[in-house]
């Protein structure tokens, strides 16, 4: 009995932690009467690309307001209920918090203030309705400045305008906004109806009628067009008398014949468009599971425990840690491959998609490591690595669906994977060699805990992932340099992300020259690699602030803060490896 | 022996890894304040001041000359090969344990010298072409040319034409093709015309002749951003042998070319974008422009042409897309972009004769790298107790 209980209980934590995972993918119980999650799986096209339901209304909150969580009087509404409500009870949905105001001047242009908002920073569309039109104004003044000379206001401004219409367009995406019922409308007033239908036909940002036979695949048409054609030819399509019981049995708060009208809906497009019925019903098993999620509280608990492990119980902590990072290792792996088969890309096509894979490759170098070293300072440093990627990840997440179309130039499989993905892993490994190092700074000269094994293992750590780095930075530079020569007649540029690339590429060679040329030990190795992280940051972010080149992807005022805050935090880190040896409090020698 | 121990020195310091760290450190400074400045004068200034000169050079505090402040792309490029070389000559043997690095220094001193050939000879043009049309030439989109034509023939032009660089030196043009000299009066790199009248400070007007007499000139600054081009404008005079025949205002906004009547011939007088003629033409069939449904999104452009050249020996279908260029006659043209409802196509048209160096160079390094590291590599996952305390190569 005790052996046993000896042999399995390393492992009982990573079961626990397996056993949560596997919770998180599992169907939600009862989560109320309606079947929200079935309606959800329902595969619409928006943005150019199909997708369920689920994810028009998750990104659609995201968007709004910042999270997907929303709360009303009456409670939590999910993304699912908050759209059925755009679509059809827009007088309902009118009132709910769901737009986020964090400028104060632009609650002025409403005549608010923060205390009207939940939270302070959420309002309704019932409150900005009567301001909505000096927002016009406002935003056509905006619109007559240069895209970089606007001001915070300004952007502000054109920022709400924008999210404002793609809510109002969501108002027309099955049945035309004021309109009353639909049959009644059709019936007595057929032209007043045309003109609605019309209208739906242009502001709708999602088509749901899928192609008929023999039409290209993306030959999706909204609600009106299929009113439209309906009015020409007879019965509407089955589709939208579907989504209008849908809709009927929602304002009724019917839901027996909400689900059996969901039933309907799903089984009658799972025959005409089984692919994209699937693939959508995945994807919304995708969004619901949230493995970026359970994989970051992973990595912060492997984070946690391998830190204490190098104080106290250093076997068993730190194969916990390990067996942690291992598993949020492995959920990131399908999420992005889960990502890559929904997209049918290469894992990099933006900037979101950047930041997990530089976690995840940062991570699976890690578990290398580990195994090799076995003193959980490859966990500690992948970890954290995944889980501040994970972060930033989120946050880039909220600028709208993450699974964008690529733009012409950028569409080539080929390129993304070799370039992109080449050019990604060495920002990974970059900041691999310089979170390692960071770990040997502070341990050393801020702790006693790092003893000379660790140390010396660190020196190798850093010394390879450099080598690591330098290779792959340098062979997606060189190859981004080709695909350019490809597409715009140009090898090389000197444009901003080309030059960022270049400098991660010479900042490598510089690191290792320096220790090649023993004009550094293994202290000012350290420092180095720290500055590594500096470059990389700059060439992954900062680079996007400019404004200018073909390589810019947009930013944010508070990506820019965060750059300067983590400049500053390396800054200092490289100001204590500047500490003489002499003076750490874990005693090293041969260091300079 | 004394010339020896000299050159022993000169060759120890040239081949230093100091100078190499040094270097590399300096071009990091220089790309970083490069990037930057590229807000200020674009992606082309940074090209010229940074990357394509031997100095930065900046106005001096006092008096009105010029100071070098910093080394400029070519020479620490330069100094980066002789570094280069010099480390070879005195440190490396060439052995098999030191391939890997013969291989990446010789394929980076390719890539830098590659790199120089493309900043001092490559030449970037533009092609538009409506639907249906042939074109014959591609035009500068940073260059003019001040076109001097003989058009009295009926089925030809005979065309004189003075680039920029002329213009700009204020100089005197003579030409035996031309029955006159052009002399450069001003030269405006940025500016903008109007009717002459309606704004204060105009001056004395300069033209004496041709749609000038009319027309203001206002001088811009030149524009720092990618995706608008100068306009520029001079004022010329023409002298024949027996006098001025007067002053003309040419600018490329002025669309109609001048005409003027001299000794019973007829010549017109243009400034326009330089003009690279092609020994072939390109005639647009069709052109494409495909967004994502349901979005502004471009999802891809083409152009379907006809390709006639080579004497008459070609003449084929070619489709030019994103990614997908053509390459022929020593250029590359490239779909950049399209304009007048998709009507007309914007071919991007590049001839660099170093422009394969960079693959080559890529090949080397990469497998250069490889076989370095992975001789590292090979060793570091052998264990921490394998060859410790050896890092270098």
């Amino acid at each position: 009995m005790n052996t046993l209980l000896r042999r399995f209980l390393p492992w009982a934590p990573l079961a626990a932690a397996a056993c949560w995972v596997a919770a998180t993918v599992a169907p939600e119980g009862s989560a109320g009467p309606y079947d929200l999650a079935g309606l959800g799986r329902v595969p619409v096209l928006a943005d150019g690309r199909v997708k369920p339901l689920d994810t028009v209304a998750r990104t659609g909150l995201l968007l709004l307001q910042g999270r997907q969580r929303l709360e009303a009087g009456s409670g939590e509404i999910p993304p699912m209920g908050w759209l059925l409500d755009v679509f059809y009870r827009p007088e309902i949905a009118d009132t709910y918090s769901c737009f986020r105001i964090d400028n104060a001047d632009l609650l002025t242009v409403f005549g608010l203030a923060p205390a009207d908002g939940t939270g302070g920073v959420r309002f309704s569309y019932d409150q900005m309705r009567s301001g909505l039109p000096e927002l016009d104004r406002q935003a056509r003044l905006a619109g007559e400045a240069d895209a970089a000379e606007r001001s915070v206001f300004q952007r502000a401004v054109i920022a709400l305008e924008n999210r404002i219409s793609l809510y109002d367009r969501l108002k027309y995406g099955l049945e035309p906004p004021g309109e009353g019922r639909l049959l009644t409308l059709i019936a007595t007033q057929p032209e007043r109806a045309r003109i609605a239908f019309g209208a739906m036909d242009t502001q709708s940002p999602i088509r749901v009628i899928p192609p008929g036979p023999g039409e290209p695949s993306e030959q999706w048409r909204t609600a009106g067009r299929g009113f439209l054609e309906a009015t020409a030819a007879g019965a509407p399509d089955p589709a939208l008398m579907a989504y209008a019981r849908i809709g009927a049995a929602w304002r009724e708060l019917s839901p027996a014949k909400f689900n059996a009208a969901v039933d309907g809906l799903a089984a009658g497009l799972a025959l005409r468009a089984p692919g994209p019925v699937a693939r959508a019903g995945w994807e919304a098993v995708f969004n619901r599971a949230a493995p970026f999620y359970t994989s970051l509280v992973l990595y912060v608990a492997a984070f946690i425990l391998g830190a204490v492990s190098w104080l106290r119980w250093r076997e068993q902590l730190g194969r916990t840690a390990l067996h942690l990072m291992a598993l949020a290792f492995v959920l990131a792996t399908v999420g992005i491959a889960a990502r890559m088969w929904l997209e049918g890309r290469p894992p990099v096509t933006n900037l979101y998609s950047s930041a997990l894979f530089i976690g995840w490759g940062a991570a699976g170098l890690c578990l290398i490591l580990e195994r090799i070293h076995r003193n959980a300072i490859a966990s500690v440093a992948g970890s954290l690595i995944g889980f501040a990627t994970l972060v930033i990840a989120h946050n880039l997440s909220l600028s709208g669906d993450t699974m964008e179309m690529m733009r012409a130039v950028l569409d080539s499989n080929f390129w993304l994977a070799t370039h992109v993905v080449a050019v990604t892993t060495g920002y990974a490994a970059t900041f691999l060699a310089g979170f390692l190092a960071t770990i040997y700074i502070l341990r050393g000269a801020l702790t006693r805990s790092l003893d000379s094994a660790s140390a010396e293992s660190l020196g190798r750590m850093v010394y390879g992932v450099a080598c690591f780095a330098l290779f792959f930075s340098f062979i997606g530079t060189v190859l981004g340099g080709i695909w350019a020569d490809q597409s715009w007649g140009r090898f090389w540029g000197w444009d901003p992300k080309e030059n960022g690339a270049l400098l991660i590429v010479i900042w490598n060679a510089v690191i290792l020259h320096a220790r090649w040329g023993g004009l550094v030990r293994t202290r000012g190795l350290m420092g180095m690699a720290v500055f590594g992280n500096v470059v990389t940051a700059w060439s992954w972010f900062g680079v996007n602030m400019l404004g200018v080149g073909l390589h810019s992807y947009g930013f944010t005022d508070a990506a820019f803060r965060g750059l300067i805050a983590f400049v500053a935090t390396q800054a200092v880190v490289i100001a204590v490896s500047a500490i003489p040896a002499a003076r750490w409090r874990s005693p090293l020698s041969g260091t300079r | 022996m004394a010339r020896n121990a000299a050159l022993r020195q000169f060759l120890a310091a040239a081949s230093s890894l100091r100078l190499t760290v040094a270097l590399l450190v300096l071009s990091m400074f220089l790309i970083f304040a490069a990037t930057l400045d590229q807000v200020h004068i674009g992606v082309w200034g940074v090209q010229g001041k940074y990357f394509h000169s031997f100095f930065i050079w900046t106005k001096a505090p006092i008096g009105n000359f010029n100071l070098p402040i910093f080394p400029g792309g070519y020479l620490l490029g330069a100094v980066l090969i002789v570094n280069l070389v010099a480390a070879h000559f005195s440190r490396f043997k060439l052995s098999a344990s030191k391939a890997g690095i013969w291989i990446i220094h010789l394929g980076l001193i390719l890539l830098l010298v590659g790199e120089g050939i493309s900043g001092m000879m490559q030449r970037d043009a533009q092609m538009r072409i409506d639907v249906g049309a042939t074109a014959t030439y591609a035009e500068s989109t940073r260059h003019v040319e001040l076109a001097v034509i003989d058009a009295t023939a009926r089925d030809h032009d005979d065309v004189v034409s003075i680039p920029d660089s002329l213009l700009s030196g204020l100089g005197t043009v003579q030409d035996p093709r031309l029955p006159f000299t052009v002399r450069v009066l001003s030269y405006f790199p940025n500016a903008t015309i109007r009717v002459r009248g309606l704004g204060p400070m105009e001056g004395p007007n300069p033209a004496t002749t041709g749609a000038g007499t009319g027309l203001a000139l206002m001088p811009l600054p030149p524009t720092r951003k990618d995706d608008e081009a100068d306009a520029p404008a001079c004022y010329v005079e023409l002298r024949g042998a027996d006098g001025p025949l007067g002053a003309w205002l040419v600018s490329t906004r002025l669309v109609e070319a001048q005409e003027l009547s001299f000794q019973g011939r007829r010549w017109l007088l243009s400034l326009r974008p330089a003009r690279d003629y092609l020994p072939f033409s390109i005639t647009l069939l069709k052109f494409t422009h495909d967004v994502y449904p349901g979005t502004e999104i471009p999802k891809n452009f083409a152009s379907r042409v006809r390709l006639r050249g080579g004497a008459g020996r070609d003449d084929r279908e070619v489709r030019i897309f994103m990614n997908n260029p053509l390459r022929y006659g020593g250029r590359a043209f490239y779909q950049a972009g399209c304009d007048n409802n998709d009507r007309t196509t914007i071919l991007q048209v590049v001839s660099n004769p170093g422009w394969q160096l960079p693959y080559l160079c890529c090949a080397m390094i990469a497998l250069g790298l490889a076989v370095q590291f992975g001789r590292h590599l090979f060793r570091f996952l052998r264990g921490p107790r394998a060859n410790p305390g050896a890092p270098a190569p």
